[in-house]
């Protein structure tokens, strides 16, 4: 027996120090001049060619552009506070646990000074409780859940980018003044979170912009990725709606694209688009005109021809030059959000007159108003970690003269007149049909 | 049946091994140690697809059962507020079992390729409602609030490190000696010759109806724990078919030969996936195929059948 137990003993110890040396593969600590960030978009599956590849690229872009001190003035001082970024790329693909675990791995692991990124709504959910939980600084640049942020106080998360409801009210606005004659509408939308969301807010802000319209009792919700919609087709054919919107996105909209064109969808319905955008480039010329189409924001295609802003025009301009096609609306979201941390470094760092530690940077991101590639920027929601800014829609023309696509009509709509005044939350403000909305 | 426990070198080795799991936790870095723990959780599905593959089938669609159990932490959490470890995996274990119950009428019936489709069939059922049905998150899922054990809300990950160590010493234990009973031992000898069996005396539906609930069971407590662990629960990392596939993908290259098999393989897995993200982020899906081919190729037996090698080799030399 005491032999058993002895021997016992020996090969607890025996594989105790296998996993203690395990335990000591420790990660080393990043040098004061370079900071290490994690970047977090789609790099395989279907949301990589719409949405992570373009969201990637522009991240890529402007990273290498400061890091070199390139940026136009008044950016152009050189690295984020001083150091240069070395950015780890992660995929977003697989859902918002496994995200959990690639986070944990990235701040645990390979010891990022800061996270920027996420597309996925689920991602940015599942990310936020862990990113409080583990006290890194997090940086959501593309992802549109009101929920985020008003459903619990965050202390380490930021967004750049408006949300979802924002985007859906200056949808119906643009509707309500452009084509108030149609006062009916259906939607299609992909049966999953996104495409819920995007048809509940835009039939809200539809019924109080315009007490007089209606929805459809038929709204289509096929399953996502279906890539057949024929029946569907169909039946919005037979509706009497004039005004189909949309949240589609990827390969679905292009499938839908192609397929309502055959049919003569587009010549019977006003298409309303919300992030159509990518679609266009992909189908050229056989992506119809008249179709109401926004960016969420003054990305993408509204702002191509527009060379006004020299931010803007650098962008759009390296952006082609680089890549050879023309910066898509995650391009702008991601060079947002990696230009936004950049800003914060620098001004904790001239307030530190050094390296600045993670409290000082928050703090100097908190509230910040700023001019991005998408013109003003202002971080007044959630606390001062919620970006708003001026969400556009125009329609869509082929520009026959440079045999590109092109958009007309392009309406913009301020941050304050598509979003709740700070403290109140987004869908309770939309039920109150916006109250104190400051439009132009 | 205790005395054979005793003398049963495998209850040693796991109940020695996970010991020194539990212990060493303390002081590994967090990374290693979450690593460990999404390993370990997911080593418990695992564990039961390695009951059923010794019998000839193989499931691709037992994320179902890993979506309910992982579900079954979070609405007893959102609905009834229940954070206690031991009332969760209950939930997660009862309602896991029950589903595998009913449907394992089913099951029974079919063997080979009909078996594992089927199977898929049955989770993708589960996927499409919780896709639709915006009350259970949809997509975007919700979170789960932090474990608590018998009202101790631990401040660190090692309680629940140790907990899921524990957890998963007992699934091993528990199927090493189901495995050594007469239904258990019947598990081979399904494969291979089915009509002999029932020439014997047994009901082979029965005995696959047993091994099923059992494999759903387990599933379910392996989605809890990675519930637990997470702190998400969302159906495209919980229940969409690529989760059964990583599932019967662990299980190929862990190899049918131990029960401590499993856990070693989810383990390898969670650092090569860990690593894989890191070389290769637009590619990591490649270097995680790559190896099992490789393992397929060279370790038709698994992993664990390379352990058994080096182990003979030298028992020979010494």
């Amino acid at each position: 027996m005491k032999k058993l137990f002895t021997r016992g003993v020996i090969r607890v110890s025996a594989l105790a120090a296998c996993c203690a040396v395990g335990a000591m593969m420790a990660g080393t600590a990043s040098a004061k001049d370079s900071i290490k960030v994690g970047v977090v978009t789609f790099l395989t599956g279907p949301a990589a060619g719409p949405f992570g590849v373009p969201g990637k690229n522009g991240a890529e872009l402007v990273i290498d552009a400061i890091n070199a001190g390139t940026l136009p003035a008044p950016h152009n001082s050189k690295g984020f506070g001083g150091a240069t970024m070395e950015p780890v790329f992660i995929d977003e693909a697989g859902g918002g646990a496994k995200q959990v675990a690639e986070y944990r791995n990235l701040v645990e692991k390979q010891n990022v000074d800061a996270v920027i990124g996420y597309i996925s709504s689920g991602s940015c959910m599942a990310i936020a409780p862990v990113a409080d939980e583990l006290q890194k600084l997090t940086i959501m640049s593309v992802c549109g859940t009101p929920r985020l942020f008003e459903e619990k106080p965050r202390s380490h998360v930021f967004r750049t980018q408006g949300n979802a409801v924002g985007d859906s009210i200056a949808a119906a606005r643009y509707m309500v003044e452009m084509f108030p004659k149609m006062k009916s509408y259906t939607g299609i939308n992909q049966n999953y979170a996104w495409g819920q969301d995007s048809w509940k807010f835009y039939d809200l802000a539809m019924k109080k912009l315009d007490p007089a319209s209606q929805a459809s009792d038929k709204p289509q919700f096929p399953k996502i990725f279906s890539g057949q919609y024929s029946a569907e087709i169909s039946t919005m054919l037979l509706d009497k709606a004039p005004v189909v919107h949309t949240s589609f996105w990827d390969g679905d909209i292009e499938a839908f694209m192609l397929q309502g064109l055959v049919r003569g969808f587009f010549q019977q319905k006003k298409l309303v688009s919300v992030v159509g955008g990518s679609a266009v480039d992909s189908l050229g010329k056989k992506f119809p005109d008249g179709v109401v189409l926004g960016t969420r924001g003054k990305y993408g295609l509204l702002v191509r021809e527009d060379m006004s802003d020299p931010l803007n025009a650098w962008f759009v301009t390296e952006y082609k030059k680089r890549y050879d096609v023309y910066p898509l609306g995650p391009s702008y979201q991601y060079a947002k959000a990696i230009l936004y941390y950049k800003l914060g470094m620098d001004k904790a760092a001239k307030a530190a007159g050094g390296s600045p530690n993670q409290d000082q940077v928050m703090s100097a991101l908190k509230n910040m108003k700023f001019n991005s590639f998408d013109g003003e920027v202002s971080m007044s929601l959630g606390e001062g970690r919620q970006a708003v800014h001026p969400v556009g829609y125009g329609i869509t023309k082929w520009n026959a003269k440079k045999g590109e696509p092109g958009i007309e009509k392009v309406k913009y709509y301020g941050a304050e007149c598509i979003n709740p005044p700070a403290g109140t939350l987004s869908e309770d403000w939309l039920n109150q049909g916006m109250p104190g909305a400051k439009c132009n | 049946m205790i005395e054979t426990l005793k003398k049963d070198k495998t209850v040693r080795w796991i109940i020695l091994g996970f010991l020194a799991l539990a212990i060493t936790g303390n002081f590994m870095e967090a990374w290693v140690q979450n690593n460990i723990m999404f390993g370990l959780a997911r080593g418990l599905a695992v564990l039961g697809l390695m009951v059923l593959w010794r019998t000839g089938l193989i499931s691709f669609g037992h994320a179902l059962y890993f979506g309910i159990g992982a579900y079954a932490v979070g609405l007893v959490d959102r609905n009834l507020g229940i954070s206690d470890i031991f009332l969760r995996l209950i939930f997660a274990v009862g309602a896991s079992a029950f589903v595998g119950f009913l449907l394992g009428f089913i099951l029974r019936k079919y063997r080979g390729i009909f078996f594992a489709m089927l199977n898929l069939a049955f989770s993708m059922v589960l996927y499409g409602i919780l896709v639709k049905v915006e009350s259970l998150g949809s997509t975007d899922g919700f979170s789960v609030s932090q474990t608590t054990i018998l009202g101790w809300a631990p401040e660190n990950k090692y309680a629940l490190f140790a907990a899921i160590v524990i957890a998963c010493a007992i699934g091993a234990v528990l199927v090493q000696c189901y495995l050594k009973t007469a239904l258990g031992s019947l598990t081979t000898a399904i494969r291979d010759n089915e009509l002999r069996v029932e020439y014997l005396g047994f009901s082979v539906a029965r005995a696959i109806h047993v091994k099923y609930v059992m494999s759903a069971g387990l599933a379910g407590a392996s989605g809890a724990l990675l519930a637990m662990a997470l702190g998400q629960v969302d159906p495209d990392s919980m229940v969409n078919w690529p989760v059964s596939g990583e599932l019967v993908f662990i299980t190929v290259m862990a190899g049918p030969g131990s029960v401590i098999a499993p856990f070693l393989g989810g383990v390898v897995f969670e650092f090569l996936r860990t690593y894989a993200f890191e070389l290769a982020p637009e590619a990591w899906q490649l270097i995680v195929g790559g190896t099992l081919l490789g393992i397929i190729f060279f370790l038709p037996m698994g992993l664990w059948s390379l352990l058994e090698r080096i182990w003979k080799r030298r028992g020979v030399s010494s």
